[in-house]
């Protein structure tokens, strides 16, 4: 008779692996990080770059979204001016959560060489940051093992209701 | 060879000492040496109040009085073939003499000549708009709006271009800080989480290069990390920076550089 015994916990018996659910929702969270573009200046270029061919930013599972509702993850790529800072706040509101940013560039972190009265002074000004990439632009490969930086915060990350939203006050 | 200066603490000071310094002219020629410039000043005089012209870079420069503006750019446009606005703008002379000098650049591609025509206007005077004769001004005195306070009477959208509606002041002002003024400063803060939100956000820092290693509220040392707000000893112990954990992770493989080959030859 029971010659199909199956020791279910065992490689090579049934395709069943057991884990906990908080590895679970993590590793699918943390490999379709969906990016929002946000290509706000030169830096954007090099997002771009890091979304084409050659450096193939779908093997993460991150593909730029256009739009904020179907996005996880804010690349703030670029110099964020001051009239266009209500805007990048509304889109950070409009995205579901649990929701990420990473400031890509120096004018994004600090407001870099633009020490001016029309730039924001740091993208923290205005939203939550998660990580900020140095470099004026970063490389395609720092913009990448950011995002791997990412995916390791948020696999450190409980994965329940438990985990309170971010807000900046 | 430049003589040498010491260049302790430079970057505290600005690099021109003199912030007033005021280059050399570029030198001016008489309107005779070019005939064809002679021909349109001629033209110009014969109709409006000239109050100075002359040559300087191979471009002839004219100094009307305001209320003509209008007038000598349509005849500028219409007779004497210079059909182009290329650019215009203002120069902020209050300090000085309590004026602003207009300057209307044009160009004629027939005669292959330009010619720039100046005025002055006092502070708080209108100018009348050239919109009408040239497209190219619509854009331009919105901008001259927008960064010096001029307003273009008879133009149809007189609003600001670069800078939002609700901005305060003219940032190319002489008398505007390059930084902004208060509030500059505050835009963002105020308008999108109120005055109230001030104290807790805090002041701008305004010194990109600024980094303080024992903060570790707004830096964290690189293979250093510690919890934000920990007290900085200098004996942090060293955390290796990996983009993966130890253990691996649920159905990924991470990249073993022991295990891994680099291929040398290309031809393999």
């Amino acid at each position: 008779m029971a010659q199909h015994k199956i020791n279910y916990t065992q490689d090579g018996g049934l395709p069943v692996a057991l884990t906990s659910i908080d590895k679970i929702v993590n590793w699918g969270r943390s490999n379709s990080l969906w990016a929002l573009t946000y290509g706000l200046a030169c830096c954007g270029i090099e997002m771009m770059a890091s979304g084409a061919s050659r450096f193939d930013f779908d093997r993460y599972g991150t593909i730029f979204r256009a739009s904020p509702r179907q996005a996880d993850v804010m690349i703030v790529a670029g110099t964020l001016t001051k009239k266009h800072a209500e805007f990048i706040k509304r889109l950070y509101d409009q995205m579901t959560e649990p929701r990420w940013v990473i400031s890509m560039g120096s004018c994004a972190n600090t407001g870099g060489m633009f020490n001016t009265y029309a730039t924001v002074q740091g993208v923290d000004r205005i939203i939550p940051v998660d990580l900020y990439l140095p470099g004026c632009a970063p490389r395609p490969e720092t913009l990448q093992y950011g995002v791997m930086l990412l995916q390791k915060k948020i696999r450190a990350n409980k994965a329940g209701n438990a985990q309170k939203p971010k807000r900046l006050m | 060879m430049r003589a040498y200066t010491p260049k302790d603490n430079v970057q505290a000071k600005p690099y021109y000492t003199d912030r007033f310094y005021i280059s050399p002219q570029v030198p001016k020629e008489a309107i005779e040496n070019d005939a064809v410039f002679a021909a349109d000043l001629a033209a110009i005089k014969a109709k409006f109040e000239v109050s100075d012209a002359y040559i300087q870079v191979g471009q002839m420069v004219v100094y009307i009085h305001a209320k003509n503006n209008y007038g000598v750019l349509e005849l500028l446009r219409d007779e004497l073939e210079y059909t182009q606005l290329t650019e215009m703008s203002a120069i902020d002379w209050l300090a000085k003499e309590n004026k602003f000098e207009i300057f209307y650049q044009m160009l004629s591609m027939n005669k292959r000549k330009r010619v720039r025509i100046k005025m002055f206007i006092e502070n708080g005077q209108a100018v009348n708009s050239v919109n009408e004769l040239f497209r190219s001004a619509d854009w331009s005195e919105r901008e001259m709006f927008d960064m010096f306070g001029i307003e273009a009477n008879g133009h149809p959208f007189m609003k600001r271009i670069l800078l939002p509606y609700d901005w305060q002041g003219h940032p190319l002002l002489k008398t505007y800080p390059l930084e902004g003024d208060e509030f500059a400063a505050w835009y963002e803060i105020d308008k999108i989480y109120g005055k109230e939100a001030r104290d807790i956000i805090g002041p701008e820092l305004r010194d990109p290069a600024r980094v303080d290693r024992y903060d570790s509220e707004r830096f964290a040392r690189l293979g250093f990390e510690v919890p934000k707000g920990t007290v900085i000893t200098g004996h942090e112990p060293k955390t290796e920076q990996s983009y993966q954990e130890e253990g691996g992770v649920f159905m990924i493989k991470k990249f073993d550089k022991k295990s891994s080959v680099v291929i040398d030859d290309p031809q393999r």
